[in-house]
């Protein structure tokens, strides 16, 4: 009996045009690195160089923060409805090139396209009409009468959700009347010099935007400078504690959006099959690559054998491969540093006891890839159950009753999202209320809608993204 | 009354024999089938969704589109049906295509009863099974003996499967038992009077465009599963809403669990709607990443369609000749 393999269906390459080099964006238009210092940016699934990339020293930073700082006269004085006509803009300019960023996101990040086409692309618009329509109403935003802009924000940017992560602190600024300095991450650098040729095409003033692209030095200068008001970050725990200490003192506003270690709680009553979906886009999304991941699933003991049979036989059709091919599930880890990362995590949680399991799927020879694995047995003293992993490593624990599921998933030093699956509304409600996570998503994961707050407690970070809450990261209040 | 023969293994009957508790009383069976796990709509719909993105290109296409011509149950159910119509129908079920002959014959003709004989006769030799709705279809108005006895003549004109409808009143009125025993009581009709001991497959309509809920669907499947169901089916084609992706999906993952639970394997047969080889894909997708090869056959997955063969002829002569034809280089019929 043959089987129904799918032919390969990869998207074309070829509606996006990738330069060699690039330089930054600053004060509208694109420049070298003072010192001429580049570094090059690599396809994760294939480790071919895509391009290179101008790598931004102190001069540089200064640079773009002085042209940010001088645009943002003029900006800030612009009525609402004028600084939403640009937003509006530039987000029917992402629309129409939905496709091409689609396709580079997924060349330069290693991610899936049909994430990068069906969940990035839609969701990037989607912030930018958001914000562009508060701009114009910011007076009825809850922050009184006429809430003023702070200056000049630098922003620093993760690598999971390149595009993404740029419109979630982009839009929010620019409708507020401030302008920016962002720093893409390192290895994902070039959907965000897109975004500088798309912010040229609305016409957007000089300096409203600026791109500074580099590593983490660049991000430290960015954030030590002493001409910005603002700082928003969203990465690493770690690295968010650095820049807390930088600012400390200072009269920089910050805002944080940093790890997490999610617990997606099932209940024995929990809709199974739509549990087992949301338990795999909870940790798989993406590979894995997100802060709010269900990265532990907690599951009431008395279902435990049904699900995690149900988990498997589902786990087994995912397919991993080349992220450009339209049925891909899971593509390429993003780097070989993530990628040495999650190995070694992955085998601290086999060393100290627990049980691994990954489906049988065949992973490219070039390029960085990991397998799609869970691991039972857990428990709550596990490395894998305490530390982000941020890779598509599932650890699975137990509990029997609902006070035990609150207490282990407040168990943690993080609190950025949690899931709860159960056909029991008031128990939702219940558990909703108890849980230390900024996000709590009910029968459902991974859900992002420009109109809700996302942010977390705890070491997750501080202030909230999204929806009208997201506005008082960018306003004087 | 003579019993009918399993089809399945003394081990899988057994295991059903030992869920024979579960449909002891009406109570019994209500809280077993209300202890099912829940639907939740809303994820159900995105799964069908996403299940419908899958881009099927080339060879894989090439043999999406064989095998569900091979699936098709070739339906006339009109009050206007004539002999000439049906051997008219089955010619083209055996050949689908007049001018390449490697196009593979459709899985059965579906008629009403009273066309069972001659449909039997233009299908001599060819394999194809003959498959007539039966049980007052297709509404199920009528008293128990009626569709007793509408069953048992389409059986003894040689129908190799029938097409049952459920009472729908029943079930959304909660009379589980009710509708679990006259499944039951169709399928010992289904008992060819012959002495040769076989028996029609059954397969039961549930409308679920007229059970309205996903948990009302899913409760349904486990019920005709447990009264012996050979294939559950989404709905006459004579409603509003007919077969749907996330209400067939409903149905896959019931079997699915049946056949975990009890060892029994059952088909599935969505219906009414599918008009398109884009649609069809869309549920051979569904079935091969729900279920996996084991059902990806006509003995475990049907299509009820009329208009469909058509659409999947033409992508077809597409594939073999690189260009688009029209709808006059198909038949009609």
């Amino acid at each position: 009996m043959p089987v129904f393999e799918y032919a390969p269906a990869p998207e074309s390459r070829a509606v996006v045009d990738i330069a060699p080099s690039y330089g930054m964006f600053i004060d509208g238009e694109f420049a070298e690195a003072g010192d001429g210092k580049v570094f090059k940016t690599l396809s994760p699934s294939s480790e071919e160089v895509l391009s290179e990339v101008a790598q931004a020293g102190v001069e540089d930073v200064d640079r773009a923060v002085k042209a940010a700082r001088k645009a943002f006269e003029t900006w800030s004085a612009l009525p609402g409805s004028e600084r939403a006509k640009y937003l509006f803009r530039i987000a029917r300019i992402i629309q129409e090139r939905s496709r091409e960023l689609a396709v580079l996101e997924s060349l330069d990040n290693g991610k899936p396209i049909r994430e990068s086409r069906d969940a990035d692309l839609p969701l990037v618009a989607a912030h930018f009409f958001y914000y562009a329509g508060w701009a114009d109403k910011l007076a009825y935003a809850g922050y009184g009468p006429d809430p003023k802009p702070l200056g000049v924000a630098g922003q620093i940017i993760p690598w999971n959700f390149p595009l993404l992560m740029l419109a979630w602190k982009i839009a929010p600024a620019l409708a507020c009347g401030n302008t920016v300095v962002l720093k893409p991450a390192e290895t994902t650098p070039l959907s965000a010099l897109f975004f500088a040729d798309i912010c040229r095409q609305a016409g957007l003033p000089k300096g409203v935007v600026n791109i500074v692209t580099g590593d983490g030095s660049t991000g430290a200068e960015l954030v030590a400078h002493p001409g910005i008001d603002k700082v928003a970050f969203t990465g690493s725990t770690e690295v968010g504690k650095a820049i807390a200490r930088t600012v400390a003192g200072t009269k920089k506003k910050v805002t944080l959006e940093l790890g997490g270690k999610a617990a997606n709680i099932v209940f024995d009553d929990a809709p199974i099959d739509q549990a087992v979906e949301g338990i795999v886009g909870g940790i798989f999304f993406n590979q894995g690559h997100v802060c709010c991941a269900g990265s532990r699933l907690l599951v009431q003991e008395s279902v435990q054998d049904e699900l995690l049979d149900a988990l498997k036989r589902r786990m087994s059709t995912l397919r991993v491969g080349d992220p450009l091919d339209k049925n891909t599930g899971i593509g390429a880890i993003n780097s070989a540093e993530q990628l040495a990362r999650i190995r070694a995590l992955a085998d601290a949680g086999e060393a100290e006891g627990a049980e691994r399991w990954a489906p049988q799927c065949e992973l490219p020879s070039s390029g960085y890839w990991f397998a799609p694995t869970l691991f039972t047995g857990v428990t709550q003293a596990h490395r894998i159950a305490r530390e982000e992993i941020f890779g598509p490593v599932l650890s699975v624990l137990t509990f029997r009753t609902p006070e035990e599921a609150v207490a282990k998933a407040n168990n943690t030093p993080y609190g950025l999202s949690a899931g709860i699956w159960t056909e029991k509304g008031s128990r939702i409600l219940w558990m909703a209320n108890k849980l230390r996570a900024g996000v709590v998503w009910s029968n459902t994961f991974n859900k992002f809608d420009p109109a809700s707050p996302f942010g977390g407690y705890k070491e997750s970070g501080y202030g909230r993204e999204g929806g009208r809450h997201g506005l008082e990261a960018y306003l004087d209040v | 009354m003579p019993t009918t023969v399993p089809a399945y293994g003394k081990e899988a009957a057994e295991r059903l024999a030992s869920m024979a508790d579960v449909t002891a009383s009406d109570g019994a069976l209500r809280r077993f089938l209300h202890g099912l796990p829940g639907v939740d709509a809303v994820g159900l719909q995105a799964r069908a969704a996403t299940l419908g993105t899958r881009s099927i290109k080339t060879t894989a296409k090439a043999y999406a589109i064989d095998l569900a011509i091979s699936m098709i149950d070739l339906t006339t159910l009109e009050g206007a049906d004539t002999p000439g119509k049906v051997r008219a129908l089955c010619a083209k079920g055996i050949h689908p295509d007049p001018t390449d002959r490697t196009t593979p014959k459709v899985a059965a003709i579906c008629v009403y009863g009273d066309m069972v004989a001659t449909a039997k006769e233009a299908l001599t030799g060819s394999g194809i099974h003959v498959a007539a709705v039966a049980t007052a279809f297709p509404s199920g108005r009528a008293s128990l003996p009626v569709k007793l006895a509408d069953t048992r003549d389409a059986v003894a004109a040689g129908a190799d499967e029938i097409d049952m409808v459920i009472d729908r009143g029943a079930f959304l009125s909660g009379r589980y038992l009710e509708v679990f025993e006259e499944i039951r009581q169709v399928k010992e009709a289904c008992v060819r009077e012959d002495g040769s001991g076989t028996a029609a497959h059954l397969k039961v309509i549930f409308e679920t465009g007229e059970l309205q809920t996903y948990d009302n669907v899913r409760r349904a499947s486990w019920l005709a599963m447990l009264a012996g169901a050979d294939f559950i089916k989404t709905s006459t084609g004579k409603v509003a809403v007919n077969a749907t992706p996330p209400v067939t999906l409903v149905l896959l993952e019931a079997v699915r669990d049946f056949r975990a639970t009890t060892g029994v394997q059952v088909g599935v047969k969505p219906a009414g709607g599918i008009r398109t080889s884009k649609d069809a894909i869309k549920y051979l997708v569904m079935v091969n990443e729900t279920l996996g090869d084991e059902w990806l056959s006509p003995e475990w997955f049907r299509f009820g369609a009329s208009s469909l063969l058509n659409d999947l002829l033409m992508q077809r002569q597409k594939l073999s000749t690189g260009r688009y034809s029209g709808p006059d280089y198909v038949t009609v019929d």
